[in-house]
Order: structure tokens, then C-alpha cells, then sequence
């Protein structure tokens, strides 16, 4: 087996070592009954040409995105990926290296995730930020347990305009929880949060764009939530937004959460992705999440450390903020690199391309018979009403091709308000004629 | 709290320099030293955005990132990577870490359009394969563990941990025991075992170890009660060793009305050769990067499915695959007790290709065989250090891993921390120190199946001569190490004080652009 | 003015109805280079043994246990900027907070200078 150092020659040699009859003899603490007692139903090893053939069978199978048009988007994002950014995630002391715990031998992890969290920190307008989450979703989750921990109190309010998956997730983790309220779906940007903030509130969270693509009034929101005394979570599932939009920093919110798979990061069918979590300064103590600090090693030379590690489970155990043990490491690195590359120039440029293409995706989707736009304001995705249900509009067009949009009630199952509705991304990726060919084949669809 | 307004600790670094004193590795300064917000090394075309649809939201306040175009971001990453330590490199000796060899296949499945670019939420028709990926990966868990059901969702081990457990208290609930409060943990386990458990809510009961290491069934027996929901139990344990009443330890769970969430950091010992299915378990999360290589990447993502038992499997969450009348289709709601979603979209498909590519490439047959060699290789190291070390549990072979005590340290006042950063110098990663926290010094040393005879040799040989090293007093190549990694020890104390979390420019610095 | 113990390493020191709370020299050495001190809000009620504040370092977090029932009436700010005070001068400039005593016959049970001096030798 290619993987596999040993000859059998030396497995006997080091037996011989161990003093040890055979292998079997050194799992003589299993139970008899249930040591190597079955038959698998597995095929047995398997030479590398052969692997591949099976696994390009079942990838030729998908339709990638970039077999034709593509306006998928709803919290994952088609970009363009710089080849840099691939190479340079491949190589070993970046693939093949473990958490940074020892920090002599990790300085280049390390110097990369304090660069990390400055770009974080930069982008949303917060001071500080982590090394790090899961995804957006899971660490939308892990900033409503933040909030109730900083305020002691207990009541959520989730906008209707939050990703319906990111509101599931808060569900799961606050299963059954009385405080927890989640607002109905709101395709047409309307927002009643405001009016559900009281003085039990810990935190209201808005998306922005929200799930639909309308901007929201994040001011206004940090407000409200102030005066009551809550905190306000800020979610953003298209990190791109934030080289064209306000940073929500700047407008008040005390944590920002972000999917930030969009920046250095493939679609991958749904993961691995990359949460970014923001927050103030006064509030670090309280973040989950690795930190990445600035210190000095014993000849004063400067180096880095993962730092208040005491937050975390492998020292507070039953106390810790989180039971989360792990960040995305390669995915920040990918992140990081691109946003590294892009820079300032870049990423602005990159955030006006997607909301040219965008504005030119509205302007042509409006003058489709039968389809309205719902959106006034958006960045990169909109939200069209059709005369038809969704679900089999999109499986026609996707059977011509066209990955048109995500039918809302995908995500909403069951809503008869959301039936007829597809939400549609445009990206720098997107041309004239992938949008030509879907307002063709819609035209015709629905007439 | 300051962030970074004290002023930096050193200097701006000047590349060529180097700490290191190695000319091969020259310091590498910040992106934000280097890079300026005029560089750029993506060619975009600028548009024309006379008109916006932004409501008034554009951004005002600065963005100050720093860019570098394409040579200069090369030549700042690939720096900054050969200030690490790297599986390719060198061995990892890191218990409970199972830092193995990742297969450049895997890489390369992964990066398939046919996986790679396909969107988690295109019709179903569209991504076929990807469905029946996820339904052979679901195979491969549910035959090697003998469960009946699989959530393959959760991101990373301690997710998995959290959905097997919330799994757990849905199925009590649904049994009308929401009163069963108390989980059963034992010593020796991971931090996240009782961290997961109070964050369901549940008090935690420690189960002391057993002098041997091992824990005891009439110990559990005493502990278990009408309010007791589960028992989370590592299996091989932490100390590297096989539960040998694991089986008894699950009837009287069971017969408590109890589950036995097991953790399964440890599978890779026992994959192809073990079945956690027969042993009792109902819940089992599988780290993919540890038993199925799929790489550690400076820190993640991972992967954590869970397998589950009968009785635990109506309380999967969604998303799961089934076979429906056109094909394969992904559920992605349920109405009822189920726990819901634990995360958006589907999980960490990226890391299930890399998986499937890897347990095709071993078979059932290599994956037994590399259990048996990550098991021979641990008992071998044991076997060639314990004249010399200690070992605190010596009544039972090892499995994957060999723990020693800090004990043959003793009179020297030399740390378990000094005495693994010396291994650096060494050309080595220090093992895991300090944990499982029921030894004193612990030392846990993970091989792996990965390494080869001669690697291993030449490991035990340096153990041999540092352990002889500080038996004879030499106490500076200890509390000094490392001398020869690109950084001395850094000064924990210092950045958890005052902690400077981020860049910022420095007063006498203005931008590079003005 | 009388100073009592716990064998937890908690001292505290009677002054009239009010007592100071910190740590011992002894623990603070074997707990190393305190980084962060979470102190108790002032107006906290506590009992004997709650958990009342805190202290961290660089690798382990250790609760500090209330050694008396009573009220919190003032809690040391300085640690907020300067936890190693609790490593430089534990038992003066780094005490933690001040508790109106509910009931001095608690402090009967705590241990003197020499049976704390016993416990750590």
C-alpha cells in the first residue's frame, strides 16, 4: 500500500522489539467479541489511476458553474480565485502544518492570522477580530450565545431578512428557548425589528445585504439597540459587499459576523468555509474563537502567539465560551492571500464590478413579460417575483443549462408568500451574454 | 486595554535580516509593511457607476487595506510558509493530534470543478454526483463503525461532539426524560467533552481514572442514575490505551436508561480492525482530518460526522441524501423532534471528496493495515524509550499512541515543556505535553502509521540522548530551547497583558502611498 | 488587623465589619504570571464559597471562592490594567474586592496564619 511505510520484514523486526507474537497481540485489551469479527462490505485497496476514474465519474455527474450562465448565490458566492492563491494553499508548510501551538516553529501561520485579523478588522470597521470560525451561519449561533453572555440577559430578535439556514442554525443551538424570536421571511425588505427590542433584549440581528439582497439600515438598527440597553449583530453573507458598502463598524454594530468564502474560497458545494467574527475591544474577552497576539521571543525579536487561550475548552473545559476547537486555517489563509492580493485598489474595483454587473442584471430582468424586480436597493443578488411557482421554473431552466437563482421556498418550504420567488447573484464572473441567455429562456418559460 | 498604541516591540523588520540566523530564512515583515493601498496584483476593469442602487449605504469611512501585486505576494507568503513546521517536512510525534501523511490525490479529487464549483443550493438534478458521494462516504462510516445513520454535516470534531450530544438530548426528551440532567465524563477526556455537555445544559460528573489508566465499570455503574442522560467516553482513550470494559461500561449505560456518546478522536487506531458499532456506542463523531487525512491546514477546517446508532438515527438533522423516484434527493427540512440544522448548507463537502478518495485508495484492507501499523508504531516507540522514560500505565499494550510521565525528569529541574522545545532543535515537533491532565508532565507521543522504521529509529535515539542529556544535568539545552527555530520562546505573558491584536500604523509610519 | 485563610489560598483581611479579598503569596506563585483578573460587580451578594471572581494566567483560569458570605462593597480597579500587581504584591496592592461580612462567626472557620502556614508547608 502506497501509503505505508513498512515492508513486512520490518513489521516482524519491530514485533520482535515490542516482544510481541503478532499485531493481534497488541490489541489484546479489545473484547474478543469484537476484534476483526466481521466481513466488510468494502472493496479492499486500490491503485491511484483508479481512484481518480471513480472520482471524476461522480464530478462529471455535476454541473459546475462554469458549464454555462450561473446566478446562484443566497449566502455562496461564484468569484473568481486568483491561481496564486490555489498554488500557494498547496504547499506543504501551509497544508501539512498543525495549529500554531508552538509558536517557534509556527511564525508563518501565526504572522499570517494577525494579518488575518487586520484585514477583518479593517474591512467590517470593528477592532478587533478572531482567527476564525466555522462558517457565517454557525458563528451567527456563537454571537447570539456572545451577546446573552456580555448582556445577561436573554431575548433574541432575528430579522426576517437573515439567511433562513443561519436562522436554523440559531434554532438548533437555542433549541426550545422561549427568548428566542425569529421574524417572518421579508422578500419585499420590509423590517418590523425595531419595534421588538425591549429592555430584556441582549442583541437584534440584521442582515445586510439581507437574504433577498436589500440593504439595510444598520444605524438605525445600532440605535434602537443601544437605547434599549442591546447589543446589534451584523451578518453579512457576501463579504464583497463591504468594498462598496459602509463598514457596520462605522455604523454602530458591536459584532460582526461574515461568511467570508466569497474572498480566496470555491464554492465546494456548500463548505469548507470561513466565519469572520469582529467585535469592540471591550467585548474580546467574551469572542469565541482563537486570537493571534503580537509579543516578543526571548531576544526581544518580534513574533506571534495564540493568545487568551484561557477562553477556550481545552482550558476552561465546562467554562469555556465555546466547545469549538478549530478555525478554518487554510480557508483564512485563502482569504487572506487574495484579499492580500486584491488590496485596497483591487477589492473596491472587485465591489464595483459586482454591483455594475448586478445593476445590469436588474435593468435587464425588469424588461422580462411576467418577472418583478422586488428590489429598490441590492449589492450583487436581487429578488424577482415570477407568474409561476418558482421550484419548476428553475428546473426547467437548469434542464437548458441556466442555473438561474435559488427558489426561495428552497430555504422557506411551505410559504405560499415566497412560492413564486427566485433570489439571483450577479458576480465580476458574470457577462452580457450569460444574462442575454437568461432573459431569453425566462421570456420564453413564461410566456 | 491597549491595542497596539505602546509602541512596537520591535522594530519594523527589514527583509534579509533574519532572527533566525539562518540565510535561507530571512524575517519576513507585515503585509501592511510591505503592501500599500495603491498596489494591487488582481487586474479588474474599473466601471463607470454613475448611478448606484446602494439607498445612501455607500461606504465612507476607510478601508486602508494594503495590496502587493503578484511576485511580491509570492515571495511574502512562500517566506512566511518556511517559518513553519510541516508534516512534509517532519514528524509530528503529537498525541492525540494524528498528524499523518495527506495524499496529493486528494488534493487534486477535490479540485474538481465537478466538486469544487458546484453551488450548494443548484437544483438537485444538477449535482447528482455529488449527492452520490455523499451517499458512498456515508457507506464507508456507517460499515467501518456497524451504525445505522450518519449526519455528515458538522464542520469539525467538537461540532460533531455538539450534534451527537444534541442528538442525544432530543431522543431523551422525545422519551420523556427531560429531567435526565447529568452527563458522565470521564478525567481523562477532552476539554470539549465537558465543554459540550454544559452548553446543552447538562452538570457535569467526573468519572475518576482507574490507576491503570482505564475507566472503571463500577465506578460508572455508581454514577449512573435516573438523571443521568448520557456518558461521553473516548475510546481508545486519551491515554492512548483501549477501554477493555468498554462493552460492559455500554450495557450498564443502557440499562440506565443512559447513551454512550463516544468520542472518536481516536478511531483511526482501531479503524478496519475495530467496529464501535459492536461495542455499544449510539453516538460516534469521526474526525475527518485525523483518521481520514484530510489536511490539518495550520489549523483547520475539519470535518465531524457523526455516526449514530438505531435508536439515535430519526434524531439526525438535516441535511442527509436518500434515494428518491428521480434519483438521488437531499432532504433538507423534517418537521418533528429532530434537531434541525447545525449548519447552512451541507457540510464540508471539500473534505469529504478528500476522504472517500483517501479510504478508496487504502480499501478496507489498507485501512486495517494502517491502523495496525499507527498501533505497532506507537508500541515500538514504547518499547525503545521505557528503559528511559516512565510509564505511568504499563499494564497494557499501547494502541496509537505512548504516554510517559514526567517522573525520569525528577531532581533535574528541567520541565516537560523544556524538555519537548529541545525536540525542536532536533528537527522535530514537540509531542503533546501536559495532556491527558490525569498524568503529571504527561508526554503523549503519536507516531503515526506514517512513519518508517528509520524515522523512528532516529526519534528514539534523540529522545534516548536528550532524556540522557538532562539525567546528566545539562540543564541549558532544556530552559534555553529552542535555539535553532526561527524564534526563541515567545513571551505569553506579554501578548495576553496587553494583547495587540491587529496592525495598526504606527505614528511615524504614514502611508506609503503619500 | 486579623487575616484568615482558606485552604482554597484566598485570604481575608478583617477591617471592622468589611474584609479584603486576594490570593496568597503561595498561590499566586503556583499559578505563574496572572494575565486577567474578572472581578465581581459591587453590589454582588454572595455566600460562603460562591464563585467570586477570577484570575487568569497565561494557561489556566482558577475561580476565586467568596471565603465569607456578605456584599461586595468595592472591588480593586488597578487589576483591570495591571493584573501582575496580584503577582508583585499580592496581599496588598493586589487585592481583589471588599465584602461586608453577613456574619463574623463564618470567619472562625477559617484558618490563622499558622494553620495556613501548615496547609502549605
Amino acid at each position: 500500500m502506497r501509503y505505508l511505510p513498512h515492508s513486512d520484514h520490518e513489521r516482524a523486526e519491530m514485533l520482535g522489539v515490542i516482544g510481541a507474537s503478532d499485531i493481534d497481540a497488541l490489541f489484546s485489551a479489545v473484547p474478543k467479541s469484537a476484534l476483526k469479527n466481521f466481513e466488510l462490505d468494502l472493496p479492499d485497496h486500490s491503485p491511484e489511476f483508479l481512484v481518480e476514474a471513480h472520482m471524476r465519474a461522480l464530478a462529471n455527474q455535476n454541473h459546475a458553474a462554469g458549464d454555462g450562465p450561473f446566478f446562484v448565490g443566497a449566502g455562496a458566492y461564484r468569484h473568481h480565485v486568483p491561481a496564486t492563491v490555489d498554488h500557494l494553499i498547496q504547499r506543504s508548510e501551509w497544508l501539512t502544518a498543525y495549529t500554531p501551538y508552538q509558536p517557534e516553529i509556527s511564525q508563518g501561520t501565526l504572522q499570517m492570522l494577525f494579518e488575518f485579523q487586520t484585514q477583518v478588522a479593517k474591512i467590517t470597521g470593528m477592532d478587533v477580530a478572531n482567527a476564525s470560525l466555522y462558517d457565517g451561519s454557525t458563528g451567527t449561533a456563537e454571537a447570539v450565545l456572545m451577546a446573552r453572555r456580555l448582556t445577561r440577559r436573554n431575548k433574541v430578535v432575528l430579522s426576517g431578512g437573515l439567511h433562513p439556514h443561519y436562522r436554523d442554525v440559531v434554532r438548533a443551538y437555542l433549541k426550545d428557548d422561549p427568548h428566542l424570536e425569529c421574524l417572518s421571511p421579508s422578500p419585499e425588505g420590509q423590517g418590523d425589528i425595531l419595534d421588538h427590542i425591549d429592555a430584556d433584549t441582549a442583541a437584534i440581528v440584521i442582515q445586510t445585504p439581507d437574504f433577498y439582497g436589500h440593504l439595510r439600515n444598520v444605524e438605525a438598527a445600532a440605535k434602537a439597540a443601544h437605547d434599549q440597553g442591546a447589543l446589534l449583530i451584523v451578518v453579512i453573507t457576501e463579504v464583497v459587499s463591504l468594498g462598496l458598502l459602509e463598514a457596520p463598524g462605522a455604523l454602530g454594530a458591536d459584532i460582526v459576523v461574515a461568511e467570508g468564502q466569497s474572498i480566496g474560497n470555491a464554492l465546494n458545494f456548500g463548505g469548507p468555509y470561513l466565519g469572520l467574527m469582529a467585535t469592540k475591544k471591550e467585548f474580546i474577552r467574551q469572542m469565541p474563537g482563537r486570537l493571534c497576539g503580537e509579543t516578543v521571543d526571548a531576544d526581544g525579536n518580534r513574533g506571534f502567539v495564540l493568545t487568551l487561550s484561557t477562553r477556550e475548552q481545552h482550558i476552561r473545559r465546562e467554562k469555556a465560551t465555546s466547545n469549538i476547537c478549530t478555525n478554518s486555517g487554510l480557508c483564512a489563509l485563502a482569504f487572506s492571500i487574495h484579499m492580500g492580493l486584491l488590496g485596497e485598489a483591487g477589492f473596491v474595483r472587485l465591489a464595483r464590478l459586482n454591483h455594475f454587473n448586478a445593476i445590469r442584471l436588474a435593468n435587464a430582468l425588469d424588461g422580462v413579460p411576467g418577472v418583478t424586480v422586488l428590489n429598490k436597493t441590492f449589492f450583487n443578488e436581487m429578488t424577482i417575483r415570477v407568474t409561476q411557482p418558482a421550484t419548476a421554473l428553475v428546473e426547467r431552466l437548469a434542464q437548458r443549462g441556466i442555473l438561474a437563482g435559488v427558489p426561495a421556498s428552497r430555504l422557506l418550504p411551505g410559504d405560499p408568500e415566497v412560492e413564486n420567488l427566485i433570489i439571483l447573484a450577479a458576480t465580476e464572473l458574470t457577462t452580457e451574454g450569460d444574462i442575454a441567455a437568461l432573459c431569453a429562456a425566462l421570456t420564453e418559460e413564461l410566456a | 486595554m491597549s491595542m497596539n498604541t505602546q509602541g512596537r516591540p520591535t522594530g519594523v523588520g527589514t527583509a534579509g535580516t533574519s532572527a533566525s540566523g539562518s540565510a535561507l530564512l530571512p524575517d519576513e515583515p507585515l503585509l501592511f509593511e510591505i503592501g500599500d493601498n495603491e498596489h494591487s496584483g488582481v487586474d479588474l476593469p474599473d466601471v463607470d457607476l454613475a448611478t448606484d442602487r446602494l439607498g445612501g449605504f455607500a461606504r465612507k469611512s476607510k478601508l486602508d487595506l494594503a495590496g502587493l501585486t503578484e511576485p511580491e505576494a509570492m515571495r511574502h507568503y512562500v517566506r512566511l510558509s518556511r517559518l513553519n513546521h510541516s508534516i512534509d517536512s517532519g514528524m509530528y510525534p503529537l498525541g492525540s493530534c494524528t498528524m499523518k501523511h495527506n495524499p496529493r490525490l486528494n488534493e487534486k479529487m477535490a479540485r474538481l470543478p465537478g466538486f469544487a464549483d458546484i453551488h450548494p443550493l443548484q437544483p438537485v438534478s444538477t449535482v447528482q454526483g455529488a449527492l452520490e458521494l455523499m451517499n458512498q462516504l456515508s457507506h464507508w462510516l456507517m460499515t467501518l463503525t456497524n451504525t445505522a445513520a450518519v449526519a455528515l454535516s458538522p464542520k469539525a470534531g467538537a461540532h460533531g461532539e455538539l450534534l451527537g450530544m444534541m442528538a442525544i438530548k432530543a431522543a431523551q426528551e422525545a422519551k420523556g426524560e427531560a429531567h435526565r440532567k447529568i452527563v458522565l465524563v470521564p478525567e481523562s477526556a477532552h476539554g470539549t467533552n465537558p465543554a459540550t455537555a454544559a452548553f446543552l445544559g447538562y452538570s457535569v460528573k467526573p468519572i475518576p481514572a482507574r490507576d491503570d489508566g482505564t475507566v472503571d465499570v463500577q465506578a460508572v455503574k455508581n454514577a449512573l442514575s435516573s438523571d443521568v442522560a448520557a456518558i461521553m467516553l473516548t475510546n481508545p482513550n486519551t491515554c492512548g490505551l483501549f477501554e477493555p470494559q468498554v462493552i460492559e461500561i455500554a450495557q450498564a449505560v443502557h440499562d440506565a436508561g443512559a447513551f454512550f456518546y463516544c468520542d472518536g478522536a481516536n478511531f483511526n487506531a482501531i479503524m478496519g480492525v475495530v467496529r464501535p458499532g459492536d461495542l455499544g456506542i449510539d453516538a460516534m463523531h469521526i474526525n475527518l482530518h485525523k483518521t481520514f487525512s484530510t489536511p490539518h491546514g495550520g489549523g483547520g477546517p475539519g470535518a465531524g460526522p457523526v455516526v449514530l446508532s438505531e435508536a439515535l438515527a430519526p434524531f439526525a438533522p438535516v441535511p442527509f441524501v436518500r434515494k428518491g423516484k428521480d434519483g438521488l434527493e437531499m432532504v433538507e427540512h423534517i418537521e418533528g423532534e429532530a434537531l434541525g440544522r447545525v449548519t447552512a448548507f451541507h457540510g464540508q463537502m471539500g473534505m469529504y471528496v478528500r476522504a472517500l478518495t483517501y479510504m478508496l485508495s487504502h480499501g478496507a484492507d489498507g485501512l486495517a493495515q494502517a491502523a495496525e501499523d499507527a498501533v505497532l508504531n506507537a508500541n515500538y516507540v514504547k518499547a525503545k524509550l521505557e528503559h528511559l522514560f516512565s510509564v505511568p500505565f504499563p499494564d497494557y499494550p499501547t494502541m496509537h499512541e505512548a504516554l510517559f510521565d514526567d517522573s525520569f525528569l525528577k531532581g533535574t529541574d528541567i520541565s516537560t515543556l523544556d524538555f519537548a522545545k529541545a525536540l525542536i532543535d532536533e528537527g522535530f515537533h514537540p509531542m503533546t505535553m501536559y495532556f491527558p491532565l490525569v498524568v503529571h508532565g504527561a508526554m503523549l507521543i503519536e507516531p503515526t502509521e506514517s512513519e518508517s522504521k528509520q524515522t523512528l529509529d532516529h526519534f528514539c535515539e534523540v529522545m534516548a540522548e536528550l532524556a540522557n542529556d538532562a539525567k546528566a544535568g545539562n540543564k541549558e539545552r532544556f530552559t534555553g530551547a529552542p535555539m535553532k527555530a526561527p524564534r526563541r520562546r515567545l513571551d505569553e505573558t506579554r501578548a495576553a497583558r496587553q494583547p495587540i491584536l491587529k496592525w495598526e500604523r504606527p505614528a511615524d509610519l504614514p502611508k506609503a502611498a503619500e | 488587623m486579623t487575616t484568615k485563610f482558606t485552604p482554597d489560598h484566598e485570604y481575608i483581611r478583617i477591617e471592622g465589619t468589611t474584609g479584603v479579598v486576594g490570593i496568597t503569596n503561595y498561590a499566586q506563585e503556583q499559578l505563574g504570571d496572572i494575565v486577567f483578573v474578572e472581578l465581581p460587580s459591587v453590589g454582588k451578594v454572595l455566600k460562603k464559597g460562591d464563585e467570586a471572581a477570577v484570575v487568569e494566567s497565561v494557561k489556566a483560569a482558577s475561580e476565586i471562592y467568596a471565603p465569607v458570605s456578605g456584599t461586595v462593597t468595592e472591588v480593586n480597579d488597578a487589576l483591570t490594567g495591571e493584573p501582575g500587581l496580584v503577582n508583585n504584591d499580592p496581599e496588598n496592592g493586589g487585592w481583589m474586592f471588599k465584602i461586608a461580612i453577613d456574619d463574623a462567626g463564618e470567619l472562625d472557620k477559617l484558618l490563622d496564619d499558622a494553620g495556613y502556614a501548615d496547609l502549605t508547608k
